[in-house]
This record gives C-alpha cells, sequence and structure tokens, in this order.
C-alpha cells in the first residue's frame, strides 16, 4: 500500500537541512518548535514551494507532475500571514482553491455563510483567518499543510478548528500543522515534531513528547504544576535610574 | 444570469460602437464626399479613419490588458505601464534607434521600443522586487520615468538633425494622426498577440491574492508569470510605443474600472480591462476631433488632462481609507 505522504531529504538552502518526513495513513501531526526552527520551511519544502531539493509523494504522486485542478486534490497549504492581495469577497476568495458546492460547505462549517458576499478587507482579523482556513480545506485535498492555523481565533474557533482536522483525519485526510500551542497540539495530535536549527529532532506520540527533556531543553521551558514556566528566570533589565 | 457573466460582450459591443464611431464621425465630410467622389469617400474611411481607428482601439487595448496584468503580477492598484516607467523606456529604445542610430524603419523602431520597455521593467523589478509596497513602486517607476525621459532629450540634443526635437515632439506627446494602414497594423498585430497571451495568465494571476506562496502551492510557477507578464507588456506596448508615442493613464484607470465588473479579482480582469482601454482611447481620440481648437490636440495630452485627476482622486481616496 503506497504511503499518504513520503518525503526524502527535502531541504531549503539555508532554512532546512535534508529531512525525511512520513506519514502511513491518515493523521494529525502537529509541528512544535521555537521561532525560527524551521516549521515554515519543512511545510514549504512538502508543499513545493521556493524550490525544494528532495523528493515528495502524496498517494505516491509527484504534486510537481500534477497541473493545478489535480493538485488542489493532493494538497492545500495555509501561510501563516493574513494577508490577501485584492479585497475579493469571502465566497470568492474561498472558490480561488475549490468549486463553488465544496467553497460553500467549508464556509458553512467554519460558520461563515453570513459573511460570504462580504469583501475580506472587510472583516475582522479572526473571520479572514477563519475565511482563508476554509479556503484551504476547501477542495478537501489528501494533504493539509496548514501554518500556525489556530492564530488569531478565539479559545472556541481554536477547539473547533482543531476538532474539523480530527474531522478531516476521519475522513482520510493528512494533515502537518505548525503551531505555538502545546497543550492544544498535545491534546489534539497524534503525533507531535520537534524541530530546531532547521531540522527534525524529536518525533513521537504527545504525551511522550511533551514529557520528554529535549523538549523542554529546546524551548527553555519546563513543567511545574501543570504551567509551563521558562527554565531560568532572567529578569529583564530594569531601566537606568 | 447575472450580468457579471453578460460583461465582456457588454463591453465588446460598446468598444465596436466606439469603432465605429472613430470611423465615421464626423459624418459631413464623408457625406459629402460619397454624393460627389465615391472612391476618395472610401479612401478617406480607408486611408485616414481606419488606422487612427484601429490604432486608437489596439493601443488602449494593450494599455489596459497589460495595466490589469501589471497591477496583479505587483498586488498594487497604483501600478501601469507609464507609472512604472515603461512607456518612457520604450519610448526612450525608439528615439536612441530613429536618431542616434539612424533606423527609422517601422520594425527598427518597434524592436528598439520593445527593448526599452524590457529594459525599464526589468530595472523596476530590481529597484522594486516583485511585490513591492505602493510608496516603493511609485518612486521607482519615477525614478526610472525621469531617467528615460532625461535620456531621451538627451539623446534628441546629440541627435545629428538638427529638426530632431521638433520632429519627435509630436510622436512623444502621442499622436494617432497621419499613421499609415501598415504601420497601424505593426502596432495593432503585436498587441493582439500580447493580448491573448496576457489572457492565458488569468488564473495564476487571480490566484496571487493569496499571495505567492499559495500560488505556487497550486502549481504555477511564479517566477514564469513575472518573466512572462514583462516580456508581454514590452512586447505589446513597445509596439504601441513606436508607431503612437507614449499615451499615459489609459493603463491605470482601465484595470481599476474592470476590477469593479470582477468583482476584485485582478486576472480575470484582463479581458475587460482590454476591451474598456480600447473604448477610452477611441472616446479620447473623439475627444481631440471635436475640439475646436482649430488644431489637432495630441491624444496623449488628452488622456493626461483627463487621467491625471482620477490619479488624484485615486490618492486621496487611498489615503483617506487607510487613514480611516
Amino acid at each position: 500500500m503506497t504511503a499518504l505522504l513520503e518525503a526524502d531529504a527535502v531541504a531549503l538552502a539555508g532554512r532546512l537541512g535534508p529531512t525525511d518526513f512520513a506519514m502511513a495513513g491518515p493523521e494529525l501531526v502537529c509541528l512544535v518548535g521555537p521561532n525560527g526552527s524551521g516549521k515554515t520551511s519543512l511545510l514549504h519544502a512538502l508543499a513545493r514551494i521556493g524550490g525544494p531539493a528532495g523528493e515528495v509523494r502524496i498517494d505516491g504522486l509527484r504534486p510537481e507532475d500534477l497541473g493545478p485542478a489535480r493538485r488542489r486534490r493532493l494538497l492545500s497549504y495555509l501561510p501563516a500571514s493574513r494577508d490577501i492581495a485584492w479585497p475579493l469577497t469571502a465566497l470568492d476568495l474561498v472558490r480561488l482553491g475549490a468549486g463553488a458546492d465544496e467553497a460553500k460547505e467549508a464556509m458553512a462549517e467554519l460558520d461563515l455563510t453570513q459573511w460570504a458576499d462580504r469583501r475580506v478587507d472587510r472583516l475582522s482579523t479572526g473571520e479572514r483567518s477563519r475565511v482563508l482556513i476554509a479556503r484551504a480545506l476547501a477542495a478537501s485535498p489528501r494533504l493539509l499543510l496548514l501554518d500556525e492555523p489556530v492564530a488569531n481565533l478565539d479559545p472556541l474557533w481554536q477547539l473547533r478548528l482543531m476538532e474539523r482536522l480530527r474531522e478531516a483525519v476521519r475522513r482520510g485526510q493528512g494533515a502537518v500543522v505548525a503551531m505555538h500551542d502545546l497543550d492544544l497540539a498535545g491534546r489534539y495530535a497524534d503525533r507531535l515534531v520537534l524541530m530546531d536549527g532547521g531540522a527534525v529532532v524529536a518525533d513521537g506520540e504527545p504525551e511522550a513528547m511533551l514529557g520528554s527533556e529535549r523538549l523542554g531543553e529546546v524551548f527553555g521551558i519546563e513543567r511545574a504544576e501543570g504551567l509551563w514556566r521558562p527554565r531560568s528566570i532572567e529578569p529583564f533589565p530594569s531601566p537606568r535610574t | 444570469m447575472r450580468i457579471v457573466a453578460r460583461l465582456p460582450l457588454l463591453l465588446a459591443l460598446a468598444a465596436l460602437a466606439a469603432f465605429a464611431a472613430s470611423l465615421l464621425l464626423p459624418w459631413a465630410p464623408v457625406a459629402a464626399l460619397l454624393g460627389q467622389d465615391r472612391p476618395l469617400a472610401l479612401a478617406l474611411l480607408w486611408e485616414l479613419r481606419l488606422p487612427r481607428a484601429l490604432l486608437a482601439l489596439a493601443y488602449g487595448a494593450m494599455l489596459g490588458a497589460s495595466g490589469a496584468a501589471i497591477q496583479g503580477l505587483f498586488a498594487n492598484p497604483l501600478a501601469s505601464p507609464d507609472l512604472t516607467g515603461t512607456t518612457s523606456g520604450a519610448a526612450l529604445g525608439a528615439v536612441v534607434t530613429a536618431y542616434l542610430l539612424g533606423f527609422s524603419a517601422p520594425l527598427a523602431l518597434a524592436l528598439g521600443a520593445v527593448g526599452g520597455a524590457l529594459a525599464a521593467l526589468v530595472l523596476l523589478l530590481a529597484l522594486a522586487g516583485p511585490r513591492a509596497e505602493t510608496a516603493t513602486l511609485l518612486l521607482a517607476g519615477l525614478a526610472i520615468s525621469a531617467l528615460a525621459g532625461a535620456l531621451t532629450t538627451l539623446a534628441l540634443a546629440l541627435a545629428p538633425s538638427p529638426f530632431a526635437f521638433y520632429d519627435a515632439y509630436e510622436w512623444l506627446m502621442g499622436s494617432l494622426v497621419d499613421r499609415s494602414l501598415e504601420q497601424a497594423a505593426f502596432a495593432a498585430a503585436p498587441a493582439l498577440a500580447a493580448i491573448l497571451l496576457l489572457l492565458r495568465l488569468e488564473r495564476p494571476l487571480d490566484s496571487l491574492t493569496l499571495g505567492e506562496e499559495v500560488a505556487q502551492s497550486f502549481g504555477h510557477d511564479v517566477r514564469r508569470l513575472r518573466i512572462e507578464v514583462v516580456c508581454l507588456t514590452a512586447f505589446g506596448v513597445g509596439a504601441c510605443v513606436a508607431i503612437c508615442g507614449a499615451i499615459g493613464f489609459v493603463g491605470l484607470v482601465a484595470p481599476i474600472f474592470a476590477r469593479r465588473l470582477t468583482a476584485g479579482h485582478p486576472g480575470r480582469a484582463i479581458l475587460p480591462a482590454a476591451l474598456i482601454g480600447g473604448v477610452l482611447l477611441l472616446a479620447a481620440d473623439l475627444v481631440v476631433r471635436a475640439a475646436p481648437l482649430g488644431r489637432t490636440l495630441p491624444i496623449g495630452v488628452v488622456t493626461a488632462l483627463l487621467g491625471a485627476p482620477f490619479f488624484l482622486w485615486l490618492v486621496a481616496h487611498m489615503r483617506w481609507r487607510l487613514a480611516r
């Protein structure tokens, strides 16, 4: 049986060292790591953005071999930036990645139907984020590559989005999601992948990963009484008097 | 059916009507000649009015289409062939070819103008970057226009012919008058080819709305897209400038109107922008003919007189929106 995702020695010059990454079947993988650790670069390499080295196969197919129409059934990518160049309506924006019915369905799932005909520059940042997420989900690709999808979302929508990603896995999709909320990632992911210095440094089940020495080392944090704290408290220099 | 679906048809009809008006108006001399000397009347239509109407339609459409593509590429509603220095670059190329190198055949002029336009656009990309902020883009465009303008004046001053300035003046201001059908074809054929090829880029340009990364994840080669837009714009606009000189503002205004008809989609605006550009330039030429000044105004002056206030309104409008 072909694996859902096979990435061999994918790399981006100066940002991501040669990295192997695989997903046997549908699962939710969360990428965690400090700023600049290579999470976005790995997502770029998997989505074939910026001329990465190495090879990616999704369901045994190389994305490069497919035209835009078939490629959007294979993968979708949500960038961390919420910038939108032109003030399209929300529905038109979602339709850039999908057909009309799929777009409407994805918007309904994210409770956006009422904003369908509103211009995206007249939505709040959180609503705009949901529109962009709906765009990434709409075509139901085999692999979702999402860069900080919960950023800008309120607590309810953070949870609802994670539930929606679990539902995607139930429907047979794979998801690689970069995020900073370790607790949220630990609660919903099938696998946590820890990145540091442009490389994958650890990969495993969430519970084991969150308790691991390595994760605390990479982030410089530790868990005490159920809360994450900095390992060493370096006081901020007080202003000179 | 939504009216939007019929828009290209309506715009095409408007362009056809403007084209017919350009051929037939003013009607009095045609009618008078038809009564007395039929061959002369046909010659008037065929040799004087047809090239002029054809040039207005083709040049206007080229400016509209390339303006829409450039605005989509830079993700900026203030980009256009004239504001990015492309038309000034083309004018410089044509002037150097004609007055310093001494080649004045239409083909040589067209090649010179295309080369100048290409150089200006490549310089702009190098200076401002692919997704420049409005201020950077306009400053870089302004600098390139100023440089090309100064070099054009220098080239004319250094030209062996003492009449170079006088000779080039009307052409530099932009003019559709007294061009032959052959000359019109020299501008119209490359313009038509460039517009048709630009229309292929609708989808990649639309997907740039979501940013370059997402467009790449869709499988669009953004680098190739950039090269295609730049080369096609230089090719089509360069050929038109070689025959008619530099005409401003149509390439800025037409796409802005066109995007109102395509609900903001930058790529889908290419066809409507081409049709609107054609109508605008045909209309400006009718204004030129109707103006009771006793002599013919260069059409570039008319588009600037109408376009500059629109540009000022646009800048004020953007400032107001940003300040809100």
